[in-house]
């Protein structure tokens, strides 16, 4: 059976990428509808920036982090002057690692889901009276609420699926940073290997549900490439 | 009420839009050319989906634009009504919530249906309210449309090709609930159209544009039957006359009416005596003769003076024939042309075989 650690494992799994979820949808959705609108010449770099966690290793990916985040990393120093300390192997460095690593997961849905509405839908709302504002709220988000749903699941599967980040930059510190891929990994190293089956089969069974509604739900299911 | 003052310049890579026009303020103005000649460019001006560098545009009191004072207001704060190709209506919304969409912007109480019964049952959508807009035929979405953007009662009603995205029976269909409307709207409608059919149909007033540019502008009747335009040679030109019912002859199921002096008979229309009526004339559906023929079925035989001639690469002939003021565009074969030495200036009798009514 699920031991006290394996519990707090999935708790604090779950509040990550919950948490993480939640900012790749703040920080997403914007970016995603500016990728999908605009004209400029920096979409392709901003593109490729923000799908690079689909291609490079997670470790290369939390290895820069580290550095980064470290006392003498750009963004440690930032922290350090705003006297937060240092981000790497705490639960928010985790938080912001996650959200870097599953960008592409949620971005991607939306834009295609924001690509797919017709710029006349737009000006017919301007010809009757909504703003951009109201146009983005009361046309593009309920037209786009299928990408939102592929958005949001993608993001958190992802996110409760990483492994090499979290050992980069997180660690193995029960409670802050021991999600339940390092704590299965911890019991196969410990050959516990009936704790990790129960873990194991946790996480199998909760993946699979959740993209079997997917699937099931959704009248066009997100294509390979939004998956990986 | 003050004309509609209109007056643009933009240019694309391969195209210079230059405008500056007076439109009525009231009834239908057509703005015909064929594709590529910028009406709806213009269209899109006069609602600020597209921003002209150069623009004046002032309705009603209300300026829209004046570049020269660096005034533009944003299409969503202008008081107009548009409808595109595509009904375009939020796929997410049903028929109601579409129509009420415009009202919730302005934070007005949602839309009175019964005080705008009548125009819901003049589009014929009063049955559709609660259906979503992927359960409507292409025609009941464009009817929809029309009143969505009527409802907000706009200043004035956009049209871009209302009805080229549908097939001939949908387009039959719809074109009543135009006629109808035509006659029950008080604001001005400029109309997009690149067919002669609804020009004849619906335009009281018709402006035509060729590669950016305004070449002919002026009342239906005169601007449609005088200019020499790519159209008259079309299979289905037409002329369009303005004339007065005289009397009725319901005996034979007719009724006539004076065009400059001559008599026409047409088909027995339901209306009284003295009304203003439009006709079409279709070119193939008239003929000519030299001499005024005596023995002959057909009724509507008038003078008239050959204007301009014109023949195609088809064995085809058009002829511009002028009745006093009002003009007739016939066709007929290049070897008729010839057996008759039709020249112009030629004194002649034009035989009309068929008429219709419009509106």
């Amino acid at each position: 059976m699920l031991t006290t650690a394996d519990l707090d494992a999935l708790w604090l799994t779950f509040k990550v990428a919950s948490l993480a979820t939640f900012l790749l949808l703040l920080i997403g959705t914007p970016l995603a509808w500016w990728l999908a609108r605009t004209p400029s010449p920096a979409k392709g770099f901003i593109n490729a920036l923000v799908s690079l966690p689909l291609v490079l290793p997670p470790t290369v990916l939390g290895f820069y982090l580290l550095i980064l985040m470290g006392p003498s990393g750009a963004i440690g120093q930032l922290t350090h002057f705003l006297n937060l300390g240092t981000l790497s192997f705490t639960f928010a460095g985790l938080v912001i690692a996650s959200v870097l690593y599953s960008l592409p997961f949620v971005v991607q849905p939306l834009q295609t889901a924001f690509n797919s509405i017709a710029e006349q839908t737009l000006e017919a709302a301007a010809t009757l009276r909504a703003s951009p504002i109201s146009t983005f709220f009361n046309v593009v988000l309920p037209i786009s609420r299928p990408g939102f749903l592929t958005a949001s699941i993608l993001g958190f599967t992802h996110t409760v699926g990483e492994f090499g980040v979290v050992l980069m930059i997180g660690g193995n510190i029960p409670d802050k940073t021991r999600v339940v891929s390092v704590q299965i990994y911890n019991h196969v190293e410990a050959l516990e290997y009936p704790q990790a089956h129960w873990l194991a089969g946790c996480l199998l069974a909760f993946s699979f549900t959740v993209l079997f509604i997917l699937y099931s739900v959704l009248k066009t299911p997100p294509q390979v490439q939004q998956l990986k | 009420m003050k004309p509609l003052t209109a007056r643009f310049k933009l240019t694309y890579s391969e195209f210079n839009l230059a405008v500056d026009l007076q439109l009525p303020s009231t009834g239908v103005t057509v703005l015909f050319g064929p594709s590529g000649s910028g009406k709806t460019t213009l269209l899109r001006c006069i609602a600020g989906l597209e921003k002209a560098p150069t623009g004046y545009f002032e309705i009603n009191g209300h300026c829209w634009q004046d570049s020269g004072h660096n005034q533009f207001v944003p299409t969503y704060q202008r008081n107009l009504g548009y409808v595109f190709q595509e009904a375009n209506l939020f796929p997410h919304l049903t028929v109601l919530g579409n129509l009420q969409f415009g009202l919730k912007q302005q934070k007005k109480a949602s839309i009175n249906l019964k005080e705008n019964q009548e125009l819901l049952e003049l589009l014929g959508i009063t049955h559709l309210l609660h259906r979503k807009p992927d359960r409507l035929s292409g025609g009941e979405k464009q009817r929809v449309a029309i009143a969505r953007a009527l409802l907000l009662k706009p200043d004035i009603l956009l049209m871009d090709e209302p009805l080229a995205a549908l097939d001939n029976k949908r387009k039959q269909e719809i074109l009543p609930y135009l006629i109808h409307l035509h006659q029950h709207l008080s604001i001005p409608v400029l109309y997009v159209t690149h067919s002669p059919q609804e020009v004849a149909q619906l335009a009281d007033t018709l402006v035509v544009m060729e590669s950016g540019k305004v070449i002919a502008m002026g009342g239906l009747t005169e601007t449609f039957n005088r200019i020499d335009l790519s159209f008259s040679q079309d299979k289905a030109a037409s002329s369009v006359w303005q004339v007065t019912l005289l009397q009725h002859e319901p005996e034979f199921h007719l009724s006539c009416v004076e065009i400059e002096n001559n008599r026409l008979s047409l088909p027995l229309i339901n209306a009284p005596v003295g009304t203003g009526l439009r006709v079409q004339i279709y070119a193939r559906d008239v003929s000519l003769t030299l001499e005024a023929p005596k023995a002959t079925s057909i009724l509507n035989i008038l003078p008239a003076r050959v204007k301009e001639i014109k023949n195609d690469n088809h064995g085809q002939c058009t002829v511009r024939l002028e009745l006093g003021s009002q003009s007739l565009l016939a066709h007929i074969t290049q070897k008729s042309a010839q057996v008759l030495d039709l020249r112009t200036g030629m004194q002649l009798y034009a035989q009309i075989k068929g008429t219709s009514l419009l509106g």
